[in-house]
């Protein structure tokens, strides 16, 4: 894996997953929530994709249509999913499925209740299998062993007959990732993944999906809310605010001369380590209501620096030099400046 | 596994215990009959009273008379095991009336259990996954029919349209299967489907709730997430969580019904264990109320008793302490 995208300019290979103007609106009796208000974006073979922002920003529920999960049963879903060359959102439900667990594998937040109670953890992986692959079932359990074998779960062999409630949270997540893996996805997405888990098991569970990624040469997404998380693991980071793309850029980009507002927030709630006097601030305010998102850029109410114009016009996601993007009405020359001043002086 | 087993059965033979006291004490102690008086007959003379008194052991105090009863109950008494007495209303022994009307009781609850969780589980299913569409109104506009209408009124109208206007269906009365197997079949359809009716609609609001909670659990969510079918994710993944609180139910249900079901019995003209407990308690007969109670009870205690083991069979994460 030498040749991530991070090092060559998007758009130079064919992306594995394209994203135009995606739209998810829930239809509620109190209003249209606008879970995702037109997102567009790419995912390149082998990148990992950091998708940060605060609860209800849309960042899960972007991936949950995605996977199909969300589908127009539940909401008015608009726009293009384009995954190897396919439109997934113009396919029926029994073939989108095929591309569900075999292309693309998910790993959700909450492990101890993403695992049937009732059946033991192997059976579920080699169910997984199954549904993609026609093999027998001794097949399909000796692949779970296997896959638990590569999550680093000791005595494989023998864990694979116990149930969930006899795994430890840790575990249970491996095994999810495990079940995620066990078909070789192209992408493996995985929303909130350390969020349930201790601190210490949240890096093992990090780093196990960076080895994993580099074995299963898999495209991978990692949803949080905690910009820390993303930093030493992924390539390129999304800020998404009240259903949009606020920032995009290479994790560089985001940590060193992020462009917007918002992303300044999130930089400076990170907790520090050694430095004396550091204050956490918090981004004042709370996140909109999506069904009445405010006029103009979404993020003004909270944003320090708006003025008239970002009340009125929704801001578009620009990028100067087509890597680095954000949606924000303030100059170049002013984000760089008030970066330095406010972020990078202050931290 | 083997220790749980025993130690719930000594918890069934303590209920057991309990009941008799309860119900002994409610039927012998404290009524303001005297069971001598009643077993007289229409004259009683003091002498014939006291003769009675005497012979059913009345003049004893009532802990000695309790025990005596639990004697009969759990060794034997002259008419075999288990010894329940003496009828005062038949002057004939208990236990082969009890028996036989145990057997129409339980033919009943049998046919409609087998009627009602089809109906209920199916029903429940199909509304579950057609959720506020025409199907699901429809089903749940049976489900509040069945929980509101009430069953002599049910039974009455099943019998008025199918055997007084279409004359399909024989009327009421009991025949014995060995006796004539198509005519006790025609004449169990109506008390089968009437009795199961109730029960039906309950389950099938009961599978149709736990269903779509079920169907928003996180693992449900994962299952789809594998590329399962939707029919593998409903009827293996999410059925089988939603089914597991429907078997305590049941076990609970059917071992109430064993107890006799009064009105459905009565309706249909059934010689089961509900109408002879009425008639027991309309003429203060109370070796038979006893009999009854005792059996009832105890239909109930060893029907939870094998729910709590079908449980552990059924849920992994219950274990056996």
């Amino acid at each position: 894996m030498t040749d991530r995208p991070t090092a060559s300019p998007a758009g130079s290979r064919r992306p594995l997953l394209q994203v135009r103007d995606l739209k998810v609106h829930f239809d509620t009796p109190d209003g249209v929530v606008k879970a995702v208000d037109g997102v567009t974006f790419d995912i390149h073979p082998g990148e990992t994709l950091g998708v940060v922002g605060e609860s209800g920003s849309g960042k899960s529920v972007t991936f949950l249509t995605i996977m199909g999960l969300i589908t127009a049963k539940q909401a008015r879903v608009e726009g293009e999913v384009v995954f190897d060359g396919q439109d997934l959102l113009a396919l029926p439900e029994n073939e989108y499925r095929h591309f569900r667990g075999r292309r693309m594998g998910m790993v959700f937040q909450d492990a101890m209740t993403s695992l049937h109670p009732f059946y033991v953890v192997g059976e579920q992986i080699a169910e997984a299998v199954r549904a993609h692959e026609k093999i027998s079932k001794r097949a399909a359990f000796d692949r779970a062993v296997d896959m638990l074998q590569r999550v680093g779960i000791p005595k494989p062999a023998e864990r694979a007959r116990q149930y969930p409630h006899e795994y430890s949270g840790g575990m249970r997540q491996r095994a999810m990732i495990a079940m995620a893996l066990s078909l070789n996805p192209d992408m493996l997405i995985a929303d909130e993944p350390t969020t349930a888990l201790d601190v210490t098991v949240q890096s093992q569970i990090l780093e196990l999906i960076d080895r994993l990624r580099q074995e299963f040469q898999a495209a991978v997404v990692i949803i949080t809310h905690d910009l820390g998380v993303v930093a030493e693991h992924c390539d390129h980071i999304q800020v998404m605010y009240a259903g949009r793309l606020v920032e995009t850029g290479r994790t560089r980009d985001i940590y060193y001369r992020a462009h917007h507002p918002y992303t300044w927030g999130l930089l400076q709630s990170i907790p520090r380590l050694g430095v004396e006097e550091h204050r956490l601030r918090p981004i004042r305010g709370l996140p909109p209501s999506l069904i009445f998102v405010p006029p103009g850029c979404p993020f003004h109410p909270r944003c320090p620096y708006a003025w008239e114009e970002c009340q009125r016009v929704v801001p578009e996601l620009l990028s100067p030099d087509g890597v680095h993007a954000s949606a924000c009405h303030l100059s170049l020359a002013d984000k760089e400046r008030l970066f330095r001043e406010e972020v990078l002086e202050r931290a | 596994m083997g220790r749980y087993l025993i130690r719930r059965l000594l918890w069934v033979v303590l209920v057991l215990v309990l009941i008799t006291l309860f119900t002994f004490f409610i039927f012998f102690v404290m009524p303001p009959t005297d069971p001598a008086i009643l077993f007289a007959g229409r004259a009683p003379t003091p002498r014939l009273v006291a003769q009675v008194r005497d012979s059913l052991g009345l003049d004893q105090p009532a802990p000695v008379q309790y025990l005596l009863f639990l004697r009969r109950l759990f060794l034997g008494d002259e008419y075999g095991w288990p010894g329940f007495g003496f009828s005062f209303l038949s002057r004939s022994p208990i236990k082969p009336v009890l028996f036989s009307r145990l057997l129409v009781t339980f033919q009943l609850a049998i046919g409609a259990a087998v009627l009602w969780l089809f109906l209920g589980v199916v029903i429940g299913i199909i509304s579950a996954l057609n959720k506020g569409k025409i199907a699901d109104r429809l089903a749940m506009g049976f489900a509040l029919l069945g929980v509101s209408a009430p069953v002599f009124w049910l039974g009455l109208m099943a019998l008025w349209i199918f055997w007084q206007q279409l004359d399909i269906l024989p009327g009421t009365g009991y025949v014995a299967p060995t006796e004539d197997f198509g005519q006790w079949f025609m004449r169990m359809i109506l008390p089968w489907s009437v009795l199961s009716l109730l029960f039906a609609a309950f389950y099938a609001r009961m599978v149709r709730s736990n269903l779509l909670e079920t169907l928003d659990e996180d693992y449900i969510r994962t299952a789809r997430a594998k590329g399962l079918s939707e029919r593998k994710v409903v009827f293996k993944h999410a059925l089988r969580s939603s089914l597991t609180p429907v078997v305590s139910l049941f076990g609970v249900d059917f071992g109430t019904l064993l107890g006799g079901a009064i009105i459905t019995e009565t309706v249909f003209n059934l010689p089961g264990l509900g109408t002879y407990v009425v008639r027991a308690v309309g003429n203060g007969d109370l070796p038979v109320i006893l009999a009854v109670v005792v059996f009832a009870g105890l239909g109930v205690a060893i029907m939870s008793l094998v729910v709590d083991v079908l449980y552990a069979f059924l849920d992994p994460r219950v274990k056996y302490a």
